[in-house]
């Protein structure tokens, strides 16, 4: 059985901020088509600020995912502060306290950040934005442990299927936030929360991969 | 795209240093950097806050002031403040008395918004909100909890504010503001595009000699685009929906706002406005109190929209009372 060391949290924040910072543009894009444009810029914001905020220093996964969430829930505002700041500071709770993170407790974490996000909003899957990424990554990374699936295992169904519900976006009508004033004109085009999510939760699960330690049984 | 900034990035933060400078007898610091204030005396009375995203200037920060509000939160360009920030701006108008958040039906806003009450929660300040809903090309009447707040927000904050301004307690503020949105209907014709300052681009394309009736103030697309008409038949057009929308009578009296997006001289507004005049002439329904302006815009966007508010004494009174602000002075 393998886990992840809990005390590496610096180093997998700042792989999640890295992507959001290579994605900039391309987030600006995709947003670009069916909203402000502005997507990619005001995500880059705060995780700019957040890897500003953590370097140098060591930190678990709870205090990373923490900063993380306070930097956007207190700076970059919009719809994407409070979401995805309330989906990391779930996730930051979840781990808190923990040493080590095995399958089970990655499972709870990425639980807690979801019902952390829902909390504050009422958006469904099928709505057309982050949810339709994050809700079937993280069913089907707990079907995969219900399955037996190892932890590497299980990661790897959570990246597919944070991949297929991104793209499942494409062809879904926006039924909430500022693209659903477009009705049948959103459809056609990714949503952009959707994709920066499947950006995060792939990066989250690769960052983890490459840090799984094996443990004596 | 020819802006007079430094940095794309700080154009909000570069601009509220620049309100502070110009205006001190208005705007006070906080401890937040995106959170002013009032800058008069604490007047023992219900705080009375709004809050939104940047680029529809004079709104929000314009209308901080006397019979108006008393504390602003200030988001990056078209996205909602923080929850810290709308917290912030509850705790700087905080008088005793409870605070009235009147602010528009966003995703952002609303999120953070409720994120922020529970923060005062915890601090035993009391917070209830209203939300504007005035725009008739959002969401059908049946559906009006869907609709966005547009320039009737103005009518909430001048009503919310003299109420507030009177010594009115915050269950009564609440009750007027939301009156006042309830008798608001607005709709907006845009002609041209705006563009977001990081972003460097226009955001959307209207093409010459076209209209995009019904456009939202971030540019959402609108209900119809049609060839761009004379003022005359501009202001027909979008005096239908907004009359349509309630059952407006003969003999009624209503406040009437036209608001420039941005680009738009005054000159045409008012051109715009006599046209407007007219309609309402021919209906019977009487002009109490008329604003001409850029009140709420959309960056350089070109175009106006208008608003009526149905009156009656109460709202007449409060409409009525003074306010000092740097958008509204009365």
């Amino acid at each position: 059985m393998h886990y992840l060391d809990a005390s590496k949290g610096d180093e997998i924040l700042q792989d999640l901020v890295a992507i959001i910072m290579e994605n900039r543009t391309y987030l600006s894009e995709v947003d670009g088509a069916i909203g402000d444009g502005d997507h990619g810029i005001n995500m880059a914001k705060g995780f700019r600020q957040c890897g500003e905020a953590i370097d140098g220093q060591s930190l678990s996964l709870a205090k990373g995912l923490g900063k993380l969430a306070s930097v956007l829930m207190g700076s970059i505002g919009g719809s994407m502060g409070p979401l995805y700041g309330s989906l990391f500071l779930g996730m930051a709770t979840t781990v808190k306290d923990k040493e080590i993170v095995d399958p089970q407790t990655f499972g709870d974490m990425l639980a807690g950040g979801l019902a952390s996000l829902q909390d504050i909003s009422d958006a469904q899957v099928g709505d057309k934005c982050l949810l339709d990424t994050l809700v079937p990554a993280v069913e089907a990374y707990q079907a995969a442990l219900v399955d037996g699936a190892d932890f590497a295992g299980a990661l790897e169904r959570m990246r597919q299927s944070a991949e297929q519900g991104k793209e499942s976006t494409r062809d879904l009508v926006s039924k909430i936030g500022r693209s659903a004033r477009l009705g049948e004109r959103s459809r056609g085009h990714l949503d952009a929360g959707a994709v920066s999510c499947c950006l995060l939760l792939t990066q989250l699960a690769d960052s983890t991969e490459a840090r799984l330690q094996p443990r004596a049984a | 795209m020819q802006r007079i900034i430094n940095d794309p990035d700080n154009v909000v933060d570069d601009a509220v240093r620049g309100y502070l400078r110009a205006s001190p007898t208005l705007y006070a610091a906080t401890d937040h950097p995106r959170v002013l204030k009032y800058a008069g005396e604490p007047r023992n009375k219900v705080g009375v806050v709004t809050g939104g995203g940047s680029g529809h200037e004079p709104a929000f920060l314009g209308y901080v002031g006397e019979g108006l509000c008393d504390a602003v939160a200030i988001g990056e360009i078209f996205s909602s403040p923080t929850a810290d920030a709308f917290f912030q701006a509850f705790d700087a108008a905080n008088q005793g008395r409870g605070v009235a958040c009147l602010y528009g039906n966003y995703a952002g806003d609303n999120m953070n918004v409720k994120l922020a009450r529970k923060m005062a929660e915890l601090e035993d300040i009391e917070v209830q909100t209203v939300v504007a809903r005035d725009d008739v090309a959002s969401a059908p009447a049946d559906q009006r909890d869907k609709r966005r707040g547009v320039a009737g927000e103005i009518m909430m904050w001048k009503i919310g504010g003299a109420a507030a301004a009177r010594g009115d307690n915050l269950n009564e503020v609440i009750r007027l503001a939301q009156k006042a949105v309830d008798a608001c209907s607005s709709i907006g014709a845009g002609l041209s595009s705006c563009t977001i300052p990081a972003n460097g681009k226009p955001n959307f394309s209207i093409e010459p000699g076209k209209m995009e009736l019904g456009i939202g103030h971030h540019g959402e697309p609108g209900i119809e685009i049609t060839d761009l008409p004379s003022a005359r038949k501009m202001a027909a057009t979008l005096c239908k929906p907004v009359l349509e929308d309630r059952p407006f009578k003969r003999g009624d009296e209503v406040a009437v706002l036209v608001s420039g997006l941005g680009a738009t001289p005054v000159m045409e507004l008012n051109l715009l406005y006599a046209e407007i005049a007219d309609i309402l002439d021919e209906a019977g329904i009487k002009v109490h109190r008329t604003y001409i302006g850029n009140y709420f815009t959309s960056l350089e966007m070109m175009g106006a929209t208008l608003t009526l508010m149905q009156l009656d004494d109460e709202l007449k009174t409060l409409l009525d009372a003074p306010a000092r602000s740097l958008a509204l002075s009365q």
